[in-house]
């Protein structure tokens, strides 16, 4: 029904958008590889050596190791828990199960900052236990918030699938943990990894509540951030930029492909 | 089957297959199994956290010892609602939220509309993953390239120099704050659209066009219609998100906004936390009235 002028204009409109889109991400990625250390455009000219820098800065690989750890832990728990939660609203229809949805979406659905500071008051204020930061209370927080990214991918597919599959199994003799490991599994396993690839990414590049859960401890965007605040080591922070921009892309990358037919790849 | 998971799936007796049978027979009993831990969670980590906030608004800081006094007081909220300052920034922050919503509505809506209903097949997936890629890619990474543009000597005043146009001066300025809130949350905006737009059977244009509506007409009263909820999903975060955001004013602009406050009293020197849970109510109120309406709106659906 649209013209072919409308279609012109919404095709330039596109590319316009696409543009405004990757051109700050490419701009970043040429920074990493500025010879100078001042921030000026045009870059003054190709050099690797800030690559070397990073690598022998003990923070900067102290704050990735941390990230690392955070992040691993967090998906770990969040696939086992997104996928149980999964499992229970796509098979079951009970009162309350939309409230169930709601509950594991709130942490996103909510200002990072109110997260942030309930954590944070909770840690330290709740009747029970003063908890001190640690690798733990980091975790807490991601997993808080990457279990919604692990059940919206699985309860799509599981969705998708028929409960007959489920129902031969038992039929046919095999136990429950049987039909999980080998009908269940297989067919929700790759919405399972790209949830669990999204989980990883979005804990990896996770800051506004991570400042107020990891105390003094510094995970890879809390160093960046830092250093951005003090304008101090920019040279090395576009290295890192860089580096977290390709560990960030290529996980999510993998996660599209694996969700091609579900196609439910949205942040939240 | 190969013969190995043939083994493995091969019946067994004993406590498991008991405890199988029983679960498998009882599906409640299954679902109270499998919701306990994620629910669990949930509840200690998160309910009870939410909860500890809501309460500790009501206390107060000794201003002698530094202490938390557990007693009930609304000073905190009469201090917010009193002071200038306070209900300045809250002002500037849901009205940045707004402008930041509006803008990309108004930029992602066409994209969308290209997407769903022009693109042929193939670029409509490549496109899907150009949103995507940049969606998930670092946050501060994106919020520090547009540092680089809009410095004084950053490539936007490079690029406006060499076409021969006046050089800007937005850097750290509320310009700046809203480009990239804007930029940064675009693709939460195009992506609930593009779903929104995808959904509409071409057979609901055809009809109204048989009816006798001009384009513009089916786009106005077929087209809109059935996108807004898409709209009011992909608002939920991009509103959502700029209130909550503190770190983006902080390294692009020269303001504070509801998160900066926030911080300051929890992690920064004010060291006030009863006070900061007390104005975290008001981004935390402003969602709920948003969720609410967006849920009358049909939105959920759309997310």
């Amino acid at each position: 029904m649209e013209t072919r002028a409308t279609r012109v204009t919404l095709s330039v409109w596109a590319l316009g958008v696409v543009l405004f889109l990757w051109l700050p991400l490419v701009l970043i990625c040429v920074y990493a590889f500025n010879s100078s250390n001042i921030q000026s455009w045009p870059i003054a000219g190709f050099s690797t050596k800030w690559f070397t820098a990073v690598w022998h800065n003990q923070d900067a690989r102290d704050a990735l190791v941390l990230s690392l750890k955070a992040a691993g832990v967090a998906t770990f728990i969040a696939v086992l828990l997104g996928t149980a939660a999964a499992a229970v609203v796509s098979r079951f229809a009970f009162f309350g199960r939309d409230a169930i949805t709601f509950l594991l979406v709130l942490p996103i659905a909510l200002p990072g900052v109110v997260t942030g500071i309930a954590l944070n008051s909770f840690f330290s204020n709740n009747p029970v236990h003063h908890i001190s930061p640690s690798l733990w209370t980091i975790v807490i927080g991601h997993a808080t918030f990457c279990i919604v990214i692990v059940y919206n991918n699985v309860v799509a597919r599981m969705r998708r699938t028929q409960t007959s599959l489920t129902e031969a199994s038992m039929d046919l003799g095999a136990d429950g943990w049987q039909t999980f490991r080998f009908v269940t599994l297989p067919v929700i396993s790759t919405a399972l990894v790209a949830g669990a690839l999204l989980a990883f990414a979005l804990s990896l590049d996770e800051v506004i509540v991570t400042t107020f859960t990891a105390g003094a401890q510094n995970t890879l965007p809390i160093w960046i951030l830092g250093n951005l605040r003090t304008g101090q080591q920019l040279p090395q922070v576009n290295v890192m930029v860089f580096f977290v921009i390709v560990m960030t892309v290529i996980p999510v990358a993998i996660a599209a492909r694996l969700t091609r037919d579900t196609g439910i790849l949205r942040r939240r | 089957m190969t013969s190995q998971a043939y083994d493995a799936a091969r019946p067994r007796s004993g406590a498991r297959r008991r405890l199988s049978a029983a679960l498998w027979r009882r599906p409640w009993l299954r679902a109270v199994v499998l919701l306990l831990p994620p629910l669990g969670w949930m509840l200690v980590f998160y309910l009870a956290a939410l909860a500890v906030l809501f309460v500790s608004a009501f206390w107060s800081i000794d201003s002698f010892t530094g202490k938390l006094t557990h007693t009930f007081t609304w000073a905190n909220f009469h201090q917010i609602v009193s002071d200038p300052t306070y209900r300045q920034i809250a002002w500037r922050t849901i009205w940045m939220a707004a402008a930041v919503t509006a803008t990309d509505a108004v930029i992602a809506f066409p994209f969308a509309y290209y997407m769903a209903r022009i693109a042929g097949p193939r670029q409509r997936t490549l496109l899907f993953v150009l949103v995507l890629l940049p969606l998930w890619s670092s946050y501060l990474a994106r919020i520090y390239a547009w540092r680089l543009i809009l410095n004084h000597d950053g490539a936007l005043n490079w690029t406006l120099g060499k076409l021969g146009l006046p050089t800007q001066g937005w850097a750290f300025t509320n310009t700046a704050i809203w480009i990239v809130f804007s930029y940064i949350w675009l693709p939460f905006m195009i992506l609930p659209i593009y779903a929104a737009l995808e959904r509409i059977p071409d057979s609901f244009l055809e009809a109204s066009q048989d009816l006798g509506a001009r384009n513009w007409t089916t786009f106005r009263r077929v087209i809109v219609p059935l996108a807004l909820p898409g709209i009011v999903a992909g608002s939920i975060f991009t509103f959502s998100l700029t209130l909550g955001d503190y770190i983006t004013p902080s390294l692009v602009g020269n303001v504070d906004f509801i998160g900066n406050v926030i911080y300051r009293n929890v992690l920064g020197l004010t060291n006030n936390l009863p006070f900061a849970a007390a104005y975290a109510t008001i981004p935390l109120a402003v969602m709920a009235i948003y969720l609410v309406a967006a849920k009358r709106l049909g939105a959920f659906e759309a997310l």
